[in-house]
């Protein structure tokens, strides 16, 4: 058994519950960036290795097995940022949200939505 | 220039998205016009990529010099050049119509809308031309966070979409972000070419099967394929009118460009059972999406799943994978663009008087005949009636069906024909034949002079795509399709 694999598998299958099961749209987030974060928990993972240094190597001939692979913490990097901005778009969403309706339960979000559209429906 | 054709419409586009809010201090006019100008510059400049590799050529474009596999690497082929020239000329001239809603929706802070707008044209651009999976990832999330705040930028309803595309838009980015991941772990190269060079050694491991489920998955998502549609409907329907011009029209062509990139020039996946799902999927897609369209008395909703239903005409083709279907799907993808954006632009100028955006209350076209004209012939190529375009991609597609001999996708392709025929009869009917309504009547007689000739560029567009289809097929889209389509 690997264990660090079965925490990122771990980690997904909870964020994706949260996301699915939570009616509030915070905690939906909250579970967004839960599973956002163990994707990147798996790209870290594939880049260690027992032993291995960190990847600043000296000029000359360099044996690859000795260092952990750059590549995927760069590419992270890249993917915090993705993260970071569309959290930032949610979280602004979820103020005007509550602004406009108090709360931040799906439900009643919900049930406003369809009231306020209904007259319009009905008025014809 | 020429060395440069790769990367140059994604550049103009973002040079676009970075002018405008500097342009605005000098007013909202100058920056509106700096954004259309930006985007008909990356038009211009995909339709000159278009020219460059008609016939079947390839440029390789190293950005920053770093060569490939090492550095990302951006690749203009007919395929690429042709989804990347669609994709930047339906945006230009639906920006260039949306003046008006966009004055009416946002007043002041209209600049803002097209510098966002240019965001998302940014990503959708770069994923057409990018070799390297990991970079269509980044260029997916760009223009996605961007349509995010689009959407939300409506009226309290969009707040609700807006999220709820956020949410599950991120999931599915995430989902490819993880197959992606996984192909990593197996191959350990991330550009397209090397990828296809070294799965075929690795394809009996079950990370390979995982990596390839994820990846349809997530970009199946970003397509709003059915069911995985649920985001796009409300989205859709409650985004202000000028964001509903440009997003429906082009922001799920991109990602059904990078499922067939992936599918049949990385993945290859003769067998793996995924194609074969995918054209069910979509065929399932076709039908599902028509029986929505049909029961939906509003007309943005009526409009939102009719896309859920031509997105699956698109996969249907990528899913079957021969000659014929590649092609209608490929032609779909520009057909479709077309005729979601010239339909969403005329709906867009019908509600800056209608009373509602339900059907009973859109009855102006008989005191605006060139709004109700361009709807029509719409209407018609969403139907597939000849010579408009959809016509021809169906067709296309309909020949795949036969070749690959499933009757039962050929029935999904007409029957999708004729739900099409029913739910846009249903809105050309309610738009000419209505009842009058008092407040219309005391409208203007037509809409602004900005939406009317992008609604008759869109027309022209329509009816030149269609009779002009075999140009268009022979020199970009059947060198492509021959060339990745499966042996089945």
């Amino acid at each position: 058994m690997n264990w660090p694999y079965a925490a990122v598998v771990v980690l997904l299958v909870l964020g994706l519950y949260t996301i699915i099961a939570q009616r509030n749209l915070l905690k939906k987030l909250v579970g967004l960036t839960i599973f956002q974060t163990a994707v990147m928990l798996f790209f870290l993972l594939s880049s260690a290795k027992r032993q291995g240094a960190l990847p600043i190597v000296p000029s000359g001939p360099v044996d690859p097995a000795a260092y952990m692979n750059p590549l995927p913490h760069a590419l992270m990097l890249t993917a915090i940022v993705v993260m970071v901005a569309s959290t930032g778009v949610a979280l602004a969403i979820l103020i005007r949200l509550y602004a406009a309706y108090g709360s931040l339960e799906e439900d009643v979000i919900a049930e406003r939505v369809l009231a306020e559209s209904r007259p319009l429906d009905t008025a014809e | 220039m020429g060395a440069h054709l790769p990367i140059l419409p994604t550049l103009l586009a973002l040079a676009g998205a970075l002018l405008v809010p500097i342009a605005a201090l000098a007013g909202r006019r100058a920056a509106e016009g700096v954004a259309v100008v930006a985007a008909g510059a990356a038009g211009l400049a995909a339709l000159a990529g278009v020219a460059e590799v008609a016939g079947g050529g390839v440029r390789r474009y190293a950005v920053a010099g770093w060569p490939a596999p090492w550095g990302i690497e951006l690749v203009l082929d007919p395929l690429s050049a042709f989804t990347s020239a669609a994709i930047a000329c339906v945006a230009a001239v639906a920006l260039a119509g949306a003046g008006p809603a966009a004055r009416a929706a946002f007043g002041g802070a209209a600049p803002r809308f097209y510098a966002l707008a240019l965001v998302v044209l940014t990503g959708l651009l770069g994923i057409t031309v990018s070799g390297d999976l990991f970079n269509v990832f980044v260029f997916l999330e760009i223009s996605s966070i961007a349509g995010y705040a689009l959407v939300a930028s409506g009226a309290a309803p969009a707040l609700a979409a807006g999220f709820r595309y956020l949410v599950l838009g991120t999931v599915g980015a995430s989902f490819y972000l993880l197959g992606v991941g996984l192909l990593y772990a197996l191959t350990g190269t991330l550009n397209m070419g090397d990828l296809a060079a070294r799965l075929p050694a690795v394809s009996a491991s079950p990370l390979f099967a995982g990596g390839v489920g994820f990846i349809v998955v997530g970009l199946a998502i970003k397509i709003a394929l059915f069911p995985l549609h649920g985001w796009l409907p409300d989205a859709y329907t409650h985004a202000p009118p000028p964001v509903a011009a440009l997003l429906p029209a082009v922001a799920t062509k991109a990602p059904a460009y990078a499922l067939a990139r992936t599918l049949l020039y990385v993945i290859r996946p003769d067998e793996l059972p995924v194609a074969t799902a995918l054209a069910w999927a979509g065929a399932g897609a076709v039908v599902a999406g028509g029986l929505f369209a049909l029961r939906q008395t509003d007309a943005r909703r009526l409009l939102a799943y009719s896309s859920v239903s031509q997105m699956g005409y698109i996969v249907l083709g990528v899913g079957l994978a021969n000659g014929a279907a590649l092609t209608g799907a490929y032609l779909h993808v520009l057909n479709h663009a077309v005729m979601k954006a010239s339909l969403f632009l005329a709906l867009g100028a019908l509600l800056l008087d209608a009373r509602g955006p339900s059907l009973s209350a859109l009855s102006l076209a008989s005191r605006r005949p060139l709004i109700g004209g361009c709807m029509v012939v719409a209407a018609l190529s969403m139907v597939g009636v000849p010579p408009a375009a959809g016509f021809f991609s169906k067709w296309y597609l309909l020949q795949g069906a036969i070749e690959a001999g499933q009757p039962v996708l050929v029935a999904a392709i007409l029957l999708g024909s004729l739900l099409a025929a029913v739910y846009m009869y249903r809105l050309t009917e309610a738009v000419w034949f209505g009842p009058e309504d008092a407040r219309a009547a005391g409208g203007r007689a037509e809409a602004a002079p900005a939406v009317l000739a992008a609604l008759l560029v869109l027309a022209v567009a329509t009816l030149g795509v269609g009779l002009g289809n075999a140009v268009i097929v022979d020199r970009l889209l059947a060198p492509a399709a021959t060339a990745t389509a499966t042996a089945r």
